[in-house]
């Protein structure tokens, strides 16, 4: 079976400064080249701290930012990574500010036609009846759909924005962080929803959070960004139990657990590498207690490890 | 729309302004209903009359011309060249405005530096080199007047337009499958349209003034056409012999610029969204106080006794309760956690502790807060402000928008001493220097002279942390501190505060939606619904055996590290809004144990040995029992 997405090399660069003839002179690499591969029906959740290019990554999945390099497969097609319009159909993105991705000046209808009109030039009484048809199955009154997205408090205007990534009947949602804008008791009411969606439509998430339990919770695999590579992939349940990476093992130590001690996991000087000077060798390895000079030297390569992916020269146990 | 006018008619110049305005457009537009004489007639025999003769209202010109006609339909020529220059700048430059701050990049460079060529020439040479091209007449000093202010809608509709291409609405409407031109027209305009208005109103009186300049200067209207500037031309070679005919043009035209500017400015405020959320009204030093009830005993609880708290957002004819009645203590070198969701009342109730509540809106009704026992509800400002900073420190989410971006850090720091300290600013330098150390700062010395943005979020939360620590404070209220920080940088923010309250014995009041964060760092917990403490205890009896259902279900909500992939539990429904609470219990509409008692009256916070609970039928009531 091909894979429902599937990227090779993606990578992106972002000039900072140019010179007169408008010639880059300095650069910053948001994103190493990535490869990836998600599988029809998975959860792939995408973990990282900020900064570490897993919002650059995400648009440029949806066309929203060309990649510097790379190709990416939906399906097995490539798509032309030039054109974001050639993606909506494919594949949808849901935002992490649901307010401020609804345009205030706009009634719930009005975004709501958008992809049906321009996507899939249904006519009146067919859109009429697929919005009605969306709104059942995200919980959302009818009546919403001629008031203003202000009017809406931030679990039902993400669940607005669910509704119209569903709108573009693509296969493939890009979640950027759908729930950290939300209240807790929201929050899962927003997660169980896209658990039911996804069951019901056979959907493919690709799911970005910094927040390691959530991700846990709705992932069945589980990529770990650093200065942006990806240090280490598995199952969900693995990763952080029996992390790998020293930066996966950091992560889980650093998250707040009910019933475990206060403990500052490490050493006050750390900060994060400069990304207009990168390191040379592993970017972790700074922060890393086994690095050695090998580490300094090399960037290590992602390879398998125990059964997941693991980009270090001394993989833990 | 009807907002839009009571806001308008609220500025009494802008309402004036708009009074005289709709009068003189009124005469414009009635000039040719009413019974005056052909304004373009020249009459010899009788010119230079004075005003106030009869058969000439307001006298003849230096050809016998009434001028009451003349100066109506000029009025009327002036008014129409007037806006509809103003009509074709705005569309113009807003479409020029558009383009190059929705395509940016080199587009962007080309037409702005395009505009910048346009600008930098003086504006009335410009129009006179456009007149002198196209030739004398008034619609070519339409053209001109209308080129010249192009530039002024281009760059502001760019700045706008720069600001909404980057929002998220506009990606979402790309990948609808939207094309540029569609998310220009209904995705961009739309919000920038207030933006033009805004323009629009504050330069059409510049414009009129500038045609009039054009036609004084004879490249506007040409004779006989009667314009207010072709008047004033025509007049000056009599200004000194019949000053009045130079006079009437003229007053018509103060009158005209000056109605327009006030109604313009007025316009302005009105639909400025900055000016109408109330940037103008300056919040008080300190909040309002205005207490009915009686001020409750002290009861010599800990250091910091928040006693029956109730503070108010008063909004037009709305009552907001924000807080309820919250009683809260904390003791030396302890923690209390207060948790809660948004609007909760958890913010409102740490800032009313120090008068830090903006009013208007929000107004303190009840209650007490003592320090030491003495009462700081309605305190004088200055023992307020001496005990700020000074006794009680606050830790604020968003360092970034908490420390001035334009100065260096260790000044502000410098400055945070110095309110309350008369020390040299060199001693302050030192003392700044020892704060950053104590927040474990790496290379103090060096990073003193950092600013705001040079830093990473961790490191300006810690600077954060540095300036609450500057007076040696008694209590820190610490509101979300580490909800803005990634994980690492979280736990090494917290493992510090609890460090500093272990070392310096302070009491730290800490707000937090995240009960992980509670169980690390907090000995009691206060958990607070719709603007009320729910329930109260030592943290670990609470997580261990939550009493209010609240509380269980919100824990239960919590995905935890380490559980794998699951279903998670949610509350169904949404908190209600404090300016319509319910009667009873405010969580019983979305409880799964409700019952009617529960919706019926008050329901009280009862304490039972070292816990409190507002339910009437709350889960584990043995709890205490077992434990």
């Amino acid at each position: 079976m091909t894979a429902a997405l599937e990227l090779t090399d993606l990578s992106k660069t972002f000039p900072v400064s140019r010179n007169l003839l408008g010639r880059t002179t300095a650069s910053v690499k948001a994103v190493h080249p990535v490869s990836l591969e998600v599988s029809r029906g998975e959860t792939l959740g995408i973990v990282g701290e900020s900064g570490c290019g897993k919002s650059t990554l995400a648009r440029m999945l949806v066309g929203l930012l060309e990649p510097t390099t790379g190709t990416i497969k939906i399906q097995g097609d490539a798509l032309d990574t030039s054109d974001a319009a050639k993606f909506g159909k494919r594949i949808q993105y849901v935002f992490q500010d649901p307010i401020s991705s609804l345009n205030p000046r706009k009634t719930i209808r009005q975004i709501m036609e958008a992809p049906l009109k321009q996507l899939h030039r249904m006519p009146r009484a067919q859109r009429n009846a697929r919005i009605a048809d969306i709104f059942t199955s995200v919980n959302l009154r009818e009546e919403f759909l001629d008031r203003y997205p202000h009017e809406f408090s931030g679990g039902q205007a993400q669940r607005i924005a669910v509704a119209r990534a569903l709108a573009a009947d693509a296969k493939i949602l890009i979640l950027d962080e759908p729930v950290s804008a939300l209240d807790v008791s929201v929050q899962a009411q927003v997660l169980n929803l896209l658990a039911d969606l996804k069951a019901q439509l056979g959907l493919t998430y690709l799911f970005i959070s910094h927040d390691l339990a959530v991700v846990e919770a709705v992932s069945d695999r589980v990529a770990v960004l650093y200065f942006g590579s990806v240090v280490e992939i598995g199952e969900a349940s693995d990763v952080f139990r029996a992390p790998r990476h020293p930066y996966t093992k950091l992560l889980a130590d650093s998250a707040p657990v009910v019933g475990r001690k206060l403990a500052a996991p490490e050493s006050w000087e750390t900060e994060l590498p400069d990304p207009l000077n990168p390191p040379q060798g592993c970017a972790f390895a700074a922060r890393c207690p086994l690095a050695s000079d090998l580490c300094r030297s090399t960037v290590p390569r992602l390879d398998e490890n125990g059964g997941v992916l693991v980009a270090c020269h001394h993989p833990l146990d | 729309m009807i907002a839009f006018l009571r806001l308008l008619s609220r500025n009494r110049l802008a309402l004036a302004g708009g009074i005289v305005m709709l009068c003189v457009v009124l005469l414009a537009l009635i000039a040719p209903l009413l019974p005056l004489a052909d304004p373009d007639v020249t009459n010899t025999a009788h010119r230079f009359k004075t005003p106030f003769t009869e058969g000439a209202l307001l006298g003849t010109d230096h050809l016998g011309r009434d001028l009451l006609a003349r100066l109506l339909w000029g009025t009327r020529l002036s008014l129409m060249v007037g806006f509809a220059a103003a009509m074709i700048a705005a569309t113009i430059g807003a479409a020029i405005g558009i383009i190059a701050g929705y395509f940016g990049g080199r587009t962007d460079n080309l037409i702005m530096r395009g505009v910048d060529m346009l600008m930098a020439f003086p504006y009335i040479l410009l129009a006179l080199a456009i007149v002198a091209a196209l030739g004398p007449g008034l619609f070519n000093a339409l053209i001109a007047v209308a080129t010249v202010n192009i530039p002024f809608f281009a760059r502001n509709i760019r700045g706008v337009t720069v600001g909404i291409a980057h929002r998220e609405f506009v990606d979402a409407a790309r990948l609808s499958g939207m094309s540029d031109a569609r998310i220009i027209l209904t995705e961009i305009l739309p919000n920038v349209v207030p933006v033009i208005v805004i323009a629009m109103s504050t330069t059409i009186g510049w414009m009129i003034l500038e045609t009039a300049g054009l036609s004084f200067l004879g490249l506007g209207s040409q004779p006989p056409q009667a314009d207010l500037g072709s008047m004033l031309g025509e007049a000056r070679s009599a200004l000194i012999t019949n000053p009045y005919t130079s006079v009437v043009p003229g007053v018509m035209i103060l009158i005209i610029v000056m109605a327009i500017n006030l109604l313009g400015d007025g316009v302005r405020d009105a639909l400025d969204p900055r000016l109408k959320s109330g940037a103008l009204s300056r919040p008080m030093a300190a909040t309002l106080v205005n207490r009915t009830g009686p001020v409750p005993e002290p009861k010599g609880n800990g250091l910091l006794e928040v006693q029956d708290l109730e503070t108010q957002f008063h909004v037009k004819n709305r009552v907001y309760k924000a807080i309820d009645g919250v009683s809260l203590h904390v003791k030396p070198g302890e923690c209390l956690g207060i948790i809660g969701e948004s609007g909760s009342g958890k913010s409102v109730t740490a800032l009313s502790v120090m008068g830090l509540v903006a009013s208007p809106p929000g107004v303190i009704t009840g209650g007490a807060v003592r320090y030491d026992g003495t009462d700081l509800i309605g305190a004088p400002y200055k023992h307020l402000r001496e005990m700020r900073g000074k006794n009680v420190a606050y830790i604020f989410q968003d360092p970034l928008a908490t420390l001035h971006p334009l100065y260096k850090v260790g000044d502000q720091l410098i400055e945070a001493i110095r309110s309350h300290y008369s020390i040299s600013s060199a001693e302050g330098r030192k003392k700044a220097i020892d704060l950053l150390r104590a927040v474990r700062i790496p290379n103090p010395e060096k990073r003193i002279s950092d600013y705001p943005h040079e830093m990473s979020g961790g490191m300006r939360q810690r600077v954060g942390i540095a300036m609450a620590l500057a007076n040696d404070p008694d209590i820190i209220i610490a509101d979300e501190p580490t909800t803005a920080l990634d994980v690492t940088v979280q736990a090494q923010i917290l493992a510090l505060l609890d460090d500093l309250r272990k070392t310096r014995g302070l009491a730290i009041v800490f707000i937090t939606h995240d009960f992980g964060v509670v169980a690390q760092l907090c000995d009691r917990v206060a958990v607070m619904y719709a603007g009320r403490i729910v329930e109260e205890g030592p943290t670990k009896a609470i997580l261990d055996a939550p009493m209010h259902p609240y509380t269980a279900r919100l824990m239960a909500c919590v995905p935890e590290l380490g559980e794998g992939k699951r279903r998670l539990e949610a509350i169904p429904g949404l908190p209600p809004v404090v300016d319509n609470l319910p009667t009873g219990c405010a969580f019983a509409e979305r409880c799964h144990k409700s019952q009617t008692a529960c919706r019926g009256s008050d329901i009280a916070l009862v304490f039972d040995t070292g816990r409190a609970v507002r339910c009437l039928f709350p889960d584990n009531p043995n709890a205490e029992a077992a434990q």
